[in-house]
């Protein structure tokens, strides 16, 4: 924190704080959906088998993200 | 419906406190009982009425040949039970199809008054509300679990996975317990809440900042503003996904934690 009066930098650490964990949900996501694509592109007939694992798994690695988002302004110091 | 003020450009950051309504009994206003009436609990009566009247009267005089109303009626209640519940549950999971459905249109109003004009609020952006329907879901697929199988081997089959050697339990139990009765409910209940809550607020900064913009003595940035309204109606369509998405997911989470609660093996 000395540091950071020191350079005078003002503000929400929580915002850097959920830039941080938004970092890993996004590569998943990505790899979520570019594996859907990539499996229904190989075998058409499957994607609508696919297609209600493809929201499962979106949504346990979308709730990272969330917590970072919750966690941003649950810890907000002085707000 | 509670007068809105108008948007002021002072209100530009836009914080939790946004999330606040004062009472709707104007006697009780800042007391502490004035917070059972407010905007969000008269948007959870009314979701409560919809869900309950759209079925009574759809189901009032089934007919053969179904009209407006009952097909509307039978084809979301088609939908989850053959999509949600035969799919992930299986066979038995017919019996939770009332339930599925009941929640799935439940959660779907509750959202929809996030982008309906007027309300432009989720009550599921208040943390209670997704909590009580976290804990229904917990419960119930707690209560499914050991009603198949016995409370001693429901908690031994999930607790103490069967096949594996006896030193793997100090890891694996643990990171059952955790993973199947702390977490589960916990993230169902913050992942609902956390996407309405970030929807309200992605809409407040680019409405709000569209007002800010506009309000600047600046030509260019008031000229801007229209970029920022724009981009508050793109980002209500997108929200209307995240809504209709956020339902689902929360229904198919359900039904796939009773799935695994009825299922003999781990």
């Amino acid at each position: 924190m000395d540091l950071l009066a020191a350079v005078n930098i003002s503000g929400q650490l929580g915002t850097i704080g959920y830039g941080l964990a938004a970092i890993g949900p996004g590569i998943g996501v990505g790899i979520v959906f570019a594996a859907y694509i990539q499996a229904s592109a190989r075998q058409p007939e499957s994607a609508g088998f696919n297609r209600t694992w493809l929201i499962f798994g979106f949504a346990v690695v979308e709730a990272l993200a969330l917590f970072g988002l919750v966690l941003a302004f649950a810890l907000q110091t002085g707000a | 419906m509670s007068v809105q003020p108008a948007p002021l450009a002072a209100d530009f950051p836009p914080g939790t406190g946004d999330f606040d309504f004062t009472s709707l009994i104007p006697s009780l206003r800042g007391a502490e009982a004035g917070q059972a009436f407010t905007k969000i609990s008269l948007m959870v009566w009314i979701a409560i009425a919809l869900v309950i009247i759209f079925f009574l009267v759809a189901y009032r005089a089934p007919k053969l040949v179904p009209t407006k109303g009952q097909w509307l009626a039978e084809s979301i209640y088609g939908f989850v039970r053959d999509g949600v519940a035969k799919e992930v549950i299986g066979r038995e999971g017919l019996p939770f199809a009332p339930y599925l459905t009941s929640l799935f249109l439940f959660i779907l109003v509750m959202n929809s008054f996030a982008i309906i004009p007027f309300f432009q609020i989720s009550p599921n952006s208040h943390i209670a509300y997704p909590i009580i329907l976290a804990v229904l879901s917990y419960v119930l697929f707690i209560v499914a679990g050991v009603r198949k199988q016995g409370f001693v081997r429901y908690f031994r089959v999930n607790l103490f996975m069967p096949g594996i050697p006896w030193p793997l339990y100090f890891l694996v139990t643990p990171i059952e317990l955790i993973s199947t009765f702390i977490m589960r409910p916990v993230t169902l209940a913050v992942r609902l809440f956390a996407n309405m809550f970030a929807g309200h607020l992605m809409l407040l900064v680019f409405t709000l900042g569209g007002v800010a913009m506009l309000e600047s003595a600046n030509f260019f940035v008031k000229g801007l503003s229209v970029a920022s309204f724009a981009m508050a109606i793109i980002m209500t369509f997108f929200e209307f996904m995240v809504v209709v998405l956020q339902a689902y997911v929360f229904t198919m989470l359900t039904a796939s934690y009773i799935e695994g609660a009825l299922a003999e093996q781990h």
